[in-house]
């Protein structure tokens, strides 16, 4: 049966192969060259006269002695102050994780199981929280954070964040305990469980696979995030992104591009290391919305 | 579940949300009915390589005292919105007088800050979508047909455009496509102009954001339909096979009206997240030629001198108000669905 369907032409077999290698070179291609790029000098990286200078590395042999440099590392981490910006991240990242998913398993899993209309109403409310422009909601906090005297510091932006986040995550876990059977914690109820003990004891240890998704999505919306953290963070504490986009504007002044290229990498080769452990997850997530229609 | 449990579980969620999400909305609305006092303005000239421009600036020991006595500036009313920098209803009202043909008048809207930024927002939006949704599909469908021992590596491949930050997607295209990049000077060397540069142009520089955006997008609405594409039921396709359709016409009449729903699901996604694009602007240092509604705002709040505020405020009501237009038919048609089924 299976065979039947899946009887391909070897014309349409080629045709695919071309095009499943063209489509990856254009998708993995650029953070290659980038990868390749950051072990370069400037005049390399960007080499207006020839552009194989960024491949034999030509002007990081004349200005370093080798083929290869760490300096745009080195520098960047050090001087630069990005592992500061990577503490940063570490910071936020594991707090946005954890509260948001204490939260939003929490007000998911009461969605799942009240059946008054009300819940309908909070689910589309969440959907028009969700496609909110993250700026216009960040020029509403500005003001009363100033006013508050909580802007620049580490805390506040974690709490907006995980607010930011909680529609989606509302979403995602509401459509994952959808899945699990209502008599499991009925039976719990039964027995003389509290609603509290029959989530925390019957239904969280076998929503664990929802659990790891909604937390992967918080873990990229806060490692990922710019215009939050660019704006409601002072210099000191920014965070990987904003503090490479703050490398872009001294270009300039200094010749910190090679900064920006090896800060780029470094913020990106651990997200790329988590997302290949957890790529079921993430693609079981993305999914969770899409089917239901 | 009762109400009292209901509340309990989803009160530290649901107060989160009101509080941060909620309450900002009326927050920008309040600053934008203010205005900052009145400013002594000076103009400064700025100059880079491509020429000079005349900025007008704010001098800020002047300002100074009054701000500190009060922060969010004078009541303004609903002014802000209709000056030069928002909806600009004299310059419209004038252009309309003056205009010498309607095309002429047209033009002189789109020049004006706030269409000029509506006008990109909404270009970026409907361009990406549709292609984002067609070749998402093409993908999709390919991957689909492939080895099963190959499938995961090259997922694995695919959406890494997707789980980069738009900030550092498009400078690791930028540094790319730049004139002194490696498919910058590929360009050139193409059509053999040394002087060519994407970055010159106004169209080839909304043509780079766009394509940057299809890139960017295109994984999600590969994994989507991806996802869809596993749940079609084998047996009509069986059925169709039998009665002898063809693999376009499978596709045609049994694939995707299977997937319409899923569609739906990634243009109102795309469309909601595109709206907002910000961080493309700012890789591609694209300012100059491309303007959106967040960049604006983005705009406003990082003014270096003055936090414009209720300009900010303003821009952002808008922007809100054009997000419930994009949203109004789903939400109808949630509505409507809700009442059906009761």
């Amino acid at each position: 049966m299976e065979s039947k369907v899946n009887k391909y032409s070897s014309q349409l077999i080629i045709i695919n192969s071309v095009f499943i290698i063209l489509w990856l070179t254009i998708s993995i291609f650029p953070f290659l060259w980038t990868l390749w790029g950051s072990f370069k000098v400037k005049a390399d990286f960007f080499s207006r006269s020839d552009w194989w200078y960024a491949i034999s590395g030509f002007n990081t042999m004349i200005e370093t002695g080798g083929s290869f440099t760490f300096n745009g590392y080195i520098e960047s981490w050090t001087e630069g102050a990005f592992w500061k910006a990577a503490r940063n991240t570490v910071i936020v990242t594991f707090f946005v994780v954890t509260v948001s998913l204490f939260l939003g398993t929490l007000g998911a899993y009461a969605l799942s199981r009240s059946t008054y209309k009300y819940t309908f109403w909070i689910l589309i409310a969440a959907l028009i929280f969700r496609a909110m422009p993250h700026i216009t909601l960040v020029s509403g906090y500005l003001f009363p954070f100033f006013e508050l005297q909580i802007w620049g510091i580490l805390p506040t932006t974690i709490i907006v964040l995980v607010a930011i986040n909680q529609p989606f995550t509302l979403w995602l876990l509401y459509s994952f305990f959808k899945t699990v059977p209502k008599e499991l914690d009925e039976s719990a109820l039964i027995d003389g469980c509290s609603y509290f003990q029959a989530f925390r004891h019957v239904i969280m240890p076998i929503m664990w696979p929802g659990v790891v998704t909604a937390g992967l999505f918080s873990l990229m919306l806060a490692y990922n995030d710019f215009t939050v953290t660019s704006l409601l963070l002072n210099q000191q504490n920014y965070t990987m992104v904003p503090k490479i986009n703050a490398y872009l504007g001294t270009v300039e002044h200094g010749g910190n591009y090679m900064w920006a290229v090896a800060s780029v990498v470094s913020a990106t080769a651990p997200l790329f290391m988590i997302v290949m452990f957890f790529q079921r997850n993430l693609i079981s997530g993305l999914t969770a919305g899409a089917i239901k229609g | 579940m009762p109400h009292k449990t209901f509340f309990w579980f989803f009160f530290p969620s649901g107060l989160a949300m009101l509080i941060f999400i909620g309450l900002p909305i009326f927050s920008s609305l309040f600053q934008s009915l203010h205005i900052q006092p009145e400013q002594v303005l000076i103009e400064v000239e700025t100059c880079d390589p491509f020429g000079c421009d005349t900025e007008v600036q704010v001098d800020q020991e002047a300002t100074n005292v009054f701000r500190e006595e009060n922060p969010l500036g004078r009541f303004n009313g609903f002014k802000t919105y209709a000056d030069r920098n928002h909806l600009a209803l004299n310059e419209i009202a004038e252009a309309w007088n003056n205009k010498t043909s309607f095309s002429n008048f047209i033009s002189s809207v789109l020049n004006l800050p706030f269409y000029k930024g509506l006008l990109f927002t909404l270009t970026f939006c409907f361009s990406v979508t549709p292609c984002v949704i067609v070749l998402g599909f093409i993908v999709a469908l390919s991957v689909n047909v492939i080895a099963k021992s190959l499938k995961g590596p090259i997922i694995f491949g695919t959406i890494l455009p997707m789980i980069v930050t738009p900030l550092i997607g498009s400078l690791v295209l930028f540094w790319m496509i730049d004139s002194q990049g490696i498919l910058g000077a590929a360009i050139q060397v193409l059509f053999d102009d040394p002087n060519l540069s994407l970055k010159s142009s106004k169209s080839l520089t909304w043509i780079m954001l766009i394509v940057y955006g299809i890139w960017h997008n295109t994984p999600f609405a590969f994994v989507v339909f991806y996802a869809g594409l596993q749940t079609v039921p084998q047996d009509p396709i069986e059925a169709a096979i039998i009665d002898g359709a063809s693999r376009a016409q499978r596709v045609r009449h049994i694939v995707l009206p299977h997937l319409y729903p899923v569609a739906t699901f990634i243009a109102l996604i795309c469309l909601m997240d595109n709206f907002r694009v910000l961080e493309p602007i700012l890789g591609f240092s694209a300012e100059g030629v491309a303007q959106s509604l967040s960049w604006m705002i983005y705009k406003d709040l990082r003014n270096e001198t003055l936090m414009l505020f209720g300009s900010a405020g303003a821009t952002s009501m808008l922007t809100i108000l054009f997000i419930g237009i994009l949203l109004t038919p789903v939400l109808l048609r949630t509505w409507k669905e809700f009442k059906t089924e009761r």
